[in-house]
């Protein structure tokens, strides 16, 4: 009850004080200053945070990505450690309204051009990706909400398929086009030749369908989710870097695993 | 004689502590929210036992960022002034060997039972002590702990490939992610506790982590006999020689 009372005494005194003085205690102050930081943490509750910040945020992310660069290295493979394959369970996306589906009716036949900064662009015939040398390889996917879904992919390595249009020496983007209502992605040359980098045409041992991006799509396990194009078109190697569907929506441009 | 006003924090103890408050604030919140993109923990086709809520989202009053790339900016950007900030508290324990001051030591179970005992009202003095009790010591080297796993296990989810061995170490990325989350969750439940037993006991400790001033034969839990909610005023102090 002393202690009670002790405190409401000094409660008293000093706002007696403050109102006497005209100026706040250390003690008020104090007090003060723990409502207010309340207060700030209550506000900042689901929130963006400050605009002021984004400056500092961006400065950031331009010193990640250098710092990601550097720890990507030549041959750095993913592991998957003990998870099975997701199958059927593996996620479906696309942004257009419907599933993007190539109708060889309307738009002819489908093909995979490469070019832009290239010494000699090429464009790809379907069956002539099938006869160049595959490779299949157990990777996860990394999306960038959080989930991973591991599967077998079969395709050519962008590597060789870019060994074959030659890139100039001021080669050092690569952006990834389809026919998902304008969806690309733009990536740093060296993710791009990273040997686990592929232009797949199965998964799970089986030809791409709609749903997975058919008829070929990018997919490397160094990239994010986002940055793995499907329903691939065009590949266009730059000496800049040319955004992309979700990296000009906010999402780091790098999206390095 | 009566000491007056020692300094109890080493500025640098007192600085890294309020920004860690920040940082860590700041990094589960909008942990939290990039978490909620994707409230599970198994990988597709796969099941997850370890972790009862699996595919039930936090409520959104609890993040920061406002959505998830937002979210990742700031957690991305604010992992690196936590990682600094506690190297260079780590580091200042280290050289100025006040570690000692935190670690349990041999005896430590025997004091914490006896604090406990204290605090439960089934011994009427407060158990003598040093800097911190028993009790304390285990609950701040527990966060450190903590802290280290966080980031040990964050670096392995940033950089699943470049870094796959470390994430390989942990058992794989859905493991490492789930630590990541738990350790945050003990962190938290550390944090809340510590908060509410400043408040409960030791309020003066306010003082003496800002300014760092204080006074331990006034001031100090073990002077004041203070046990939650009880003793909360200044110990009396013989005045004079």
């Amino acid at each position: 009850m002393t202690v009670h009372r002790n405190i409401m005494r000094r409660a008293d005194e000093a706002v007696e004080r403050a109102r006497a003085s005209g100026v706040l205690d250390r003690r008020a102050f104090m007090r003060l200053s723990t409502l207010g930081i309340g207060a700030t943490i209550l506000s900042a509750c689901n929130s963006a945070g400050p605009k002021s910040a984004q400056s500092l945020l961006n400065f950031a992310t331009r010193q990640n990505e250098k710092f990601e660069r550097w720890l990507l290295g030549e041959n750095t493979p993913a592991h998957i450690g003990s998870v099975t394959p997701a199958g059927a369970r593996f996620p479906t996306y696309w942004i257009s309204d419907t599933v993007p589906m190539w109708d060889d009716a309307v738009r002819g036949a489908w093909a995979l051009e490469v070019s832009g900064a290239v010494k000699s662009p090429r464009t790809f015939r379907y069956d002539e990706l099938t006869a160049m040398k595959m490779e299949t390889q157990r990777v996860p996917h990394y999306c960038v909400e959080g989930w991973t879904a591991v599967a077998d992919f079969t395709g050519i390595p962008m590597r060789s398929l870019l060994a074959v249009v030659q890139p100039n020496a001021d080669a050092k983007f690569v952006d990834f086009m389809s026919f998902d209502d304008g969806y690309h992605e733009s990536w740093d040359i060296e993710s791009a030749l990273h040997p686990q980098t592929m232009v797949v045409l199965a998964k799970d041992g089986h030809r791409l369908s709609p749903g997975y991006g058919a008829p070929a799509r990018v997919h490397g396990p160094i990239k994010l989710g986002y940055k793995n194009t499907k329903y691939l078109t065009k590949i266009v190697v730059m000496p800049g870097a040319n955004g992309g569907y979700w990296s000009d929506r906010g999402y780091e441009w790098y999206g390095g695993t | 004689m009566h000491k007056k006003r020692v300094t109890r924090h080493h500025p640098i103890v007192r600085i890294t502590h309020w920004v860690s408050a920040v940082a860590l604030l700041v990094m589960a919140a909008s942990g939290l929210r990039i978490f909620n993109a994707s409230p599970a923990f198994a990988p597709k086709g796969s099941t997850f036992r370890w972790w009862p809520w699996e595919g039930t989202p936090v409520p959104d009053n609890l993040t920061f960022g406002g959505w998830l790339g937002g979210a990742r900016h700031w957690h991305f950007a604010m992992m690196w002034l936590l990682v600094a900030n506690g190297l260079l508290y780590l580091g200042y324990l280290w050289f100025k060997g006040e570690w000692r001051e935190l670690a349990p030591r041999r005896g430590s179970v025997h004091d914490a039972i006896a604090m406990a005992r204290f605090y439960l009202g089934l011994t009427k003095r407060h158990p003598l002590q040093g800097k911190h009790n028993a009790l304390q010591k285990y609950a701040y080297s527990t966060m450190i702990v903590l802290g280290l796993v966080s980031v040990i296990t964050g670096i392995a989810i940033w950089k699943p490939v470049s870094l796959g061995w470390l994430t390989a170490a942990m058992g794989g990325y859905h493991l490492a992610r789930w630590w990541h989350f738990t350790s945050m969750l003990g962190l938290g439940v550390l944090v809340v506790v510590h908060v509410v037993m400043v408040f409960a006991v030791d309020p003066y400790a306010l003082r003496a982590m800002t300014t760092g001033g204080y006074d331990e034969d006034r001031y100090s839990p073990e002077a004041r006999n203070a046990r939650p909610f009880v003793n909360l005023a200044p110990a009396k102090v013989e005045e004079g020689e």
